[in-house]
């Protein structure tokens, strides 16, 4: 499955298109990391413990989304966009969204 | 009494540890951006016509960063007179150009030396009482080019 953010592939054709999927995960923090970002919000710097727990969730919903393109039967996934929002307090949702399509 | 002195105390230590954090990061990051100087990353839609094969895959890099107590209590100054903010501005600044680096950092992995179609997204996650930045999360994303092998 080629998931990518380009609205054409080179060399290759689209011969089918199959309408938009979409993946989303909404993802909390734990406790402890909560405390150390509460440490980290006084010095300044990064927060390692959220970059990776945001990471993870996006390649949750990417795969959520691959999920969907094949359940319909694409092999490709074009024009991939990500967005993220927080909810609420210590949550945030994590989005991508993309055409499907069949690729010659 | 106690509030003021534990305040007082706090300022200092976001001062001096979030100056120190800054320096030791934007030096990092200059390292690292002569280090990936010859990927060519550009936000252009259509990737030029080749004559060799090339495959593509998506990239992408993040970054979580949070200013000090010093810098969101000059914010919080700033805020009655408005203005440039900026304390924020270079927060902002490092946390883009971490992304990007992330991402290239990815994209070489892939033995990629171009990134097109690049979008930059900037997302604040905490939002604490009275609704200031606290900490945002960047991602840079965009797709890798590589010559087939």
């Amino acid at each position: 499955m080629i998931v990518t953010n380009m609205e054409i592939i080179p060399g290759k054709k689209i011969s089918q298109h199959l309408g938009l999927v979409q993946g989303s995960t909404v993802r909390a923090k734990h406790v402890g990391r909560d405390l150390m970002a509460g440490l980290k919000n006084l010095f300044g710097g990064e927060l390692k413990g959220y970059t990776e727990l945001l990471q993870e969730s996006r390649e949750e919903a990417v795969n959520r989304m691959k999920e969907q393109a094949s359940a319909v039967g694409a092999n490709a996934v074009l024009n991939v966009r990500f967005s993220t929002s927080s909810i609420t307090q210590g949550a945030a949702e994590l989005f991508a969204y993309g055409t499907a399509v069949i690729l010659e | 009494m106690y509030d003021l002195i534990i305040f007082i105390t706090l300022l200092a230590l976001g001062y001096f540890f979030g100056r120190i954090a800054e320096k030791k990061h934007y030096k990092s990051i200059i390292k690292r951006e002569k280090q990936y100087k010859d990927i060519v990353a550009v936000s252009s839609r259509i990737p030029p016509i080749s004559d060799v094969p090339m495959s593509s895959c998506l990239v992408a890099g993040s970054v979580v960063v949070s200013v000090d107590y010093f810098k969101r209590f000059l914010s919080g100054l700033r805020a009655l007179v408005g203005g440039r903010v900026i304390a924020y501005e270079s927060l902002l600044d490092r946390a883009r150009r971490e992304a990007m680096l992330r991402m290239k950092k990815q994209a070489r992995d892939l033995n990629a030396n171009m990134v097109f179609n690049i979008k930059l997204e900037t997302c604040s996650i905490s939002k604490n009482a009275r609704g200031a930045i606290g900490s945002i999360e960047v991602l840079a994303y965009g797709t890798a080019f590589s010559p087939e092998k």
